[in-house]
């Protein structure tokens, strides 16, 4: 607010796809040197709003003016040219190439002089305070060095505006508040930064003002300095809503699952897990935290037979798992549940209706060899009800399904089947608030029945409220095993970037 | 004498790979930009019947060449514009084109020898342009002159577009665009390529490269006369070649020569085969493929494989 | 945004809508095609009369006609089950080559056993034949991840000069001086006729049923559909992944077998190179123009050979190449395949999206 010079002024911009309207006549105002954030809930249309800004999709209504002037932005090049660079969530790198290709990737000027276009890199590398090796392949690049990769990309075509993607989302409480730190430096340069997220505390810390949307509307535009975290709830959910997670008290019977110096190979020969041990008790939830890509993938998938073991045992109600598939599991009469990550990628047949989904894992019970979809029809019917999935039908495809409603059918399916242990990897990933408390809900129901849960989470505060321990991972080795009770968010951080379960302690 | 035929086979294998280059190197710049098509065949074909229009009718090598490529180019159009635009399913549209191709090239070239004639053919003159062109001095070196400095038009054609598509696709600013068109669509179009331009541009000089394949098998290898089923499965082998070669414009010099070599064994058989008959030799080109593919997938690099992006069509606004 | 015409995604649209859609492109492309054959030299309406007449006008173009959909049908019916799963089965052409070389074994060399046992050993030899070879690119797509779109293409040719060189080698009939063939089936080799055609046909429709039944209620069809919608939640519900692959794709190459074995026996009563003639090349076309819809696999199989039968007779007729079937088959797929994109989106004026959108 150095100026009071509008960078961007969007105006009654609307998009609908097909019969979805995802945004409706949105205004949205950022200054130079100024951070703005854009609140909301999962689904409420930031991420579109944004798109439109950045030349992905075009908007059906409204106007978008770039410092004052009213412009027709066709595609990411128009933008670009603009002087508008966006950092999406799911970031937008080539990974064969290196990062200096993938950084000038799609500019224009001299490419031959391989040497000057490092030394340009290096110096803008200096100017931020970043680093990162220009000649080194993507696909080698953690996470928070992709997204590095992503701000440079944005920074070396002399973006003004900037939006970034929940940037915030895979990177540990130390490497937001260097991100925080560059965006600071950044909005001090004059530069005007749009920041979408949907964490309350970050939005108090880092933005000037707030723009907050609910259901494809802008609901208004706050100054962060005269606002709160609960009004900013209220307007983002529309209700009042009561954001603390009910933790029951843990039963702690007997272990139900342990894990013994689980080692596991992935298909480059790395080891993705190194040495895991740790167990669950009946009616427990522990938690999973980790930088994304330390293991917990396969973690949860060596667990459920999807991933062969190079090392250690998988006991089961003390019966080992080692090298069984998936439907011997089942044949054993051990009863467990995994819920995936990407659910319609794993799980779930995304062109498939409820019925044929709630088949998959039933079908093989049955006798003969045709298949009767009666009962999978009356499971469908009866979930609809329960747990109000809002479906056209028990025969559309899934696909077409909200992602909550997709996370409902999923849950809902495998807790049909009585487990006794359940596993869930991120299983709120992407779902609005309310959805999100229902799945907490549904796992506490699961806990006070005697299953034994293991909960990989990305959310370091629902991690401390939800779960009774927490096991932090780094690289595939187990940091720490901590109760939940007695731990902080930055003493996770610590551990989550390799810190021993001592040194973080330490750390108040 | 042993020695001479060694080297009369290895002077066959150049001209009967040729062909096999020039569809692989077309079919290599079309998967770059993440279009699988596997119209090479017809596409051949398109390029053969119009290449062999164009010299017939106006005694010009220059127009031949060029109705060559412009037969391909424009089986690719119908392909670019299908899967591009349109989005429409890459394997199914490249059968398609096969199909179409083959059909068109056996519709016209019958509609030609219907008129009477018991063959149609390029006057001599313009066989002998395709002929070989001898360097003066250097073509009289033995072995080498007669291996390097004796060749038609189209080997000069052939090694010059893989060393250009090589350079380009490796050392330009364009060649990187296109690279990563190839592997992620989403990234470049976020970077600010402009993919649908890069696809057209790719698949159709793509397109024209294999024309001027089938081109030549018109031109040379079949001296000039139009003979139907001319192509014969050439095109799908340079499809195989484009993963024997893994992805690179040089690789497939040397894969094409490979190729050639095995389909004109049988002219050059050792006396300890004498007895096997024809068709296994002209079998031989296809079982090796099928069992260079099957190899080289046991040994697949992370960066020596097919563009990620080839088989899925890029929808901006897909959600 | 005032930039002219602009495309935009839609809602699913009825069943119905999208017939119209696809039967629109259809009479497009048949149009075009009527363009393409007037550009020739040749009087559209009469080439499309003559088609009509030819394949359908008298009771023996009928038969004709039927014989060709024979394989046709039977073939699209085997590779169906491979693109279920999203096996690209390009490999049809190859599988019944190999059919038929099984069952012409047995009809050469073992002629003297009673019909209806031969018979049934040639079907099963062609089946086996197929599928087994049909098995060979699952096994390394299962095994190395090869490309099975290739290595199947590639084993169509090994199997098709395999036959040239049976032709020209251990099976070649002496008697047939300066050529190289192979000795016609003896009678009890030969398929029998029903009804003027061979009984192939009743093959055909009963397998129809049974993949309609297959794919749409038994175990092994849903597993086939997972598998091939998602692999991983194939192997997350527990499925046998590899087996399922391996298995469903000597059931599909194991039908074009049968295809090969119908052929050889039913149609040509020899073995010769053109066994296949292309068959497992437009089989995808069909199955994939049916939407892998068994009933409708044997409309649109009809629909191609009363085309093939039809440009037959109007070369007898009017000398045009019987390729035009191929050149209007590559015309009707290229519209229909760019129709497909009007079914997910639609094209409308920008001024008219502005004014229906509710401003609030």
């Amino acid at each position: 607010m150095s100026s009071a010079h509008p960078a961007i002024e969007l105006l009654g911009l609307t998009k609908t796809f097909g019969s979805i309207v995802a945004n409706q006549d949105i205004d949205l105002t950022v200054y130079n040197g100024e951070i703005l954030a854009l609140l909301g809930e999962n689904g409420s249309g930031k991420t579109t709003l944004m798109n439109m800004l950045s030349g992905i999709y075009k908007p059906d209504a409204g106007k978008i003016l770039v410092n004052g002037r009213e412009v027709n932005i066709r595609s990411p090049h128009d933008a670009i040219a603009l002087g508008i660079g966006m950092i999406h969530q799911h970031f937008k790198l080539v990974d064969v190439l290196s990062v200096q290709d993938n950084i000038v990737l799609g500019t224009t000027g001299h490419y031959a002089n391989r040497r000057q276009l490092a030394r340009e890199i290096r110096n803008l590398c200096d100017r931020f305070g970043l680093h990162i090796d220009p000649s080194r392949k993507v696909y080698t690049l953690s996470v928070s060095e992709k997204q590095t990769v992503e701000i440079l990309k944005v920074l070396y075509r002399g973006a003004r505006t900037l939006v970034l993607d929940e940037p915030t989302a895979v990177l540990t409480p130390q490497e937001i508040e260097r991100l925080f730190a560059i965006l600071r430096k950044m909005r001090d340069e004059g530069c005007a930064i749009i920041i979408i997220t949907h964490k309350l505390n970050e939005v108090l810390e880092i933005s000037d003002r707030v723009t907050i949307l609910r259901r494809g509307r802008c609901i208004g535009t706050v100054n962060t300095r005269e606002t709160s975290a609960r009004e900013l709830t209220e307007r983002m959910v529309g209700a009042a809503v009561d954001l603390s997670i009910h933790r029951p008290e843990p039963l702690r019977n007997a272990p139900m699952l342990d894990v013994h110096h689980l080692t596991v190979v992935n298909q480059d020969g790395v080891k993705a897990l190194d040495d895991v041990n740790f167990s669950i008790a009946a009616g427990e939830i522990l938690g999973v935290a980790g930088v994304a890509g330390s293991g917990q993938k396969e973690l949860c998938e060596a667990i459920a037979g999807l991933q062969p073991i190079a090392g250690g045992a998988i006991l089961c109600e003390h019966i080992s798992l080692e090298g069984l598939s998936p439907r011997e599991i089942i044949r054993r009469g051990v009863s467990m549940s995994f819920i995936p990550e990407d659910r319609l990628g794993m799980g779930l047949v995304a062109s498939m209706g409820m019925v044929d989904n709630m088949l998959l894992k039933e079908y093989q019970n049955q006798p003969g060899a045709l298949v009767d979809r009666a009962p999978a029809r009356d499971l469908a019917n009866r979930l609809v009800k329960e747990l109000n999935i809002s479906t056209p039908g028990v025969y559309t495809p899934v696909r077409k399904l909200s992602g909550g409603n997709v996370q409902k059918v999923l849950l809902g399916r495998e807790i049909a089947s009585n487990p006794r242990i359940l596993i869930t990897a991120y299983p709120v990933r992407g779902l609005d608030i309310n959805s999100s408390m229902t799945i907490y809900r549904m796992l506490n129901e699961q806990k006070q029945k005697g299953v034994a849960i293991l909960y990989i989470g990305e959310d370091l505060d629902v991690l401390l409220e939800l779960c009774d321990r927490i096991m932090v991972l780094c690289g595939g080795r187990v940091t720490g095993i901590v109760d939940a009770n007695l731990v902080t968010k930055e003493q996770i951080g610590l551990m989550m970037t390799g810190s021993s379960m001592e040194e973080a302690m330490e750390n108040v | 004498m042993a020695e001479g035929i060694w080297f009369n086979f290895i002077l066959a294998a150049i001209p009967a790979g040729m062909p096999l280059l020039l569809g692989t190197l077309g079919e290599i710049l079309t998967e770059k930009a993440g279009n699988l098509n596997l119209g090479v065949e017809g596409m051949m074909y398109m390029g053969a019947i119009f290449g062999f229009l164009g010299g017939f009718y106006t005694n010009s090598a220059v127009v031949a060449l060029l109705m060559a490529f412009g037969g391909g180019l424009l089986g690719a159009l119908i392909y670019a514009f299908l899967t591009v635009t349109l989005k429409a399913n890459q394997n199914v549209t490249g059968l398609t084109l096969t199909i179409f191709g083959t059909g068109l090239a056996a519709l016209i070239g019958e509609n030609l020898l219907a008129g009477g004639s018991v063959s149609v053919a390029f006057s001599d003159e313009l066989k002998a342009a395709f002929g070989s062109l001898r360097i003066p001095v250097l073509s009289e070196i033995p072995y080498v002159g007669p291996l390097l400095f004796s060749n038609n038009i189209f080997v000069i054609i052939g090694v010059i577009c893989a060393v250009a598509m090589g350079l380009y696709l490796n050392h330009t600013r364009r060649g990187l665009n296109l690279r990563a068109v190839g592997e992620n669509p989403g990234a470049a179009d976020a970077a600010g390529v402009n993919v649908t331009l890069y696809k057209y541009v790719h698949i159709l000089l793509g397109g024209g490269i294999c024309g001027l394949g089938g081109g030549y098998v018109c031109f040379v290898t079949c001296n000039g006369a139009w003979v139907q089923n001319c192509v014969n499965g050439l095109g799908w082998i340079a499809v195989a070649l484009v993963i024997f070669a893994c992805w690179s414009p040089y690789r497939a010099i040397i894969g094409s020569l490979v190729f050639g070599a095995l389909s004109v064994l049988q002219f050059y058989k050792p006396d300890f085969l004498r007895d096997v008959s024809a068709p296994i030799f002209s079998m031989l080109p296809f079982l090796v493929t099928a069992i260079v593919l099957v190899i080289t997938s046991i040994r697949m690099s992370r960066e020596k494989v097919q563009p990620k992006g080839c088989g899925v069509n890029y929808d901006r606004e897909e959600r | 945004m005032s930039d002219g015409i602009r495309v935009v995604r839609r809602d699913d649209i009825s069943q119905g809508k999208a017939w119209l859609v696809r039967l629109c492109a259809i009479a497009l492309a048949l149009i075009t095609g009527g363009v393409f054959v007037a550009v020739l030299g040749y009087d559209p309406l009469a080439v499309y009369q003559e088609m009509i007449a030819g394949s359908l006008g008298s009771r023996m173009s009928i038969e004709l006609t039927v014989r060709l959909v024979i394989p046709l049908l039977i073939t699209s019916l085997g590779v169906t089950l491979a693109f279920k799963m999203r096996f690209w089965n390009i490999g049809a052409e190859g599988q019944i080559c190999v059919g038929a070389i099984a069952a012409t074994y047995f009809a050469l060399f073992h002629d003297d056993w009673p019909q209806w046992i031969l018979l049934i050993v040639m079907a099963l030899a062609g089946i086996l034949a197929g599928g087994l070879y049909g098995m060979i690119p699952a096994y390394f797509k299962c095994r190395f991840g090869t490309n099975e779109t290739l290595l199947t293409l590639m084993l169509n040719y090994v199997a098709l000069y395999a036959i040239q060189a049976l032709q020209q080698g251990p099976w070649r009939d002496p008697s047939q001086l300066g050529f190289f063939k192979i000795a016609r089936f003896s009678s009890a080799a030969r398929v029998p006729e029903v009804l003027g055609v061979h009984a192939g046909w009743i093959v055909a429709l009963v397998l129809v049923a049974l993949f309609y039944v297959y794919l749409r209620h038994s175990k092994q069809g849903y597993e086939l559909t997972v598998v091939g919608e998602n692999e991983a939640t194939a192997r997350y519900a527990g499925m046998p992944v590899k087996r399922v692959i391996i298995r469903t794709m000597f059931l599909s190459a194991g039908v074009c077998g049968l295809a090969g074995m119908l052929q050889a026996s039913g149609a040509d009563r020899t073995l010769n190179d053109t066994v296949a003639g292309g068959v497992g090349f437009t089989a995808i076309t069909v199955a994939w123009l049916a939407r892998l819809n068994p009933v409708g696999m044997l409309i649109v199989s009809a629909l191609f050979c009363i085309l093939e039968k039809g440009c037959a007779s109007v070369q007898s007729v009017y000398n045009l190449s019987a390729a035009t079937a191929e050149v209007l088959q590559g015309i009707i797929l290229f519209f229909v395949l760019g129709s497909e994109f009007f079914l997910t989106h639609r094209v409308c004026r920008a001024s008219k999206l502005e004014g229906g959108v509710e401003r609030g």
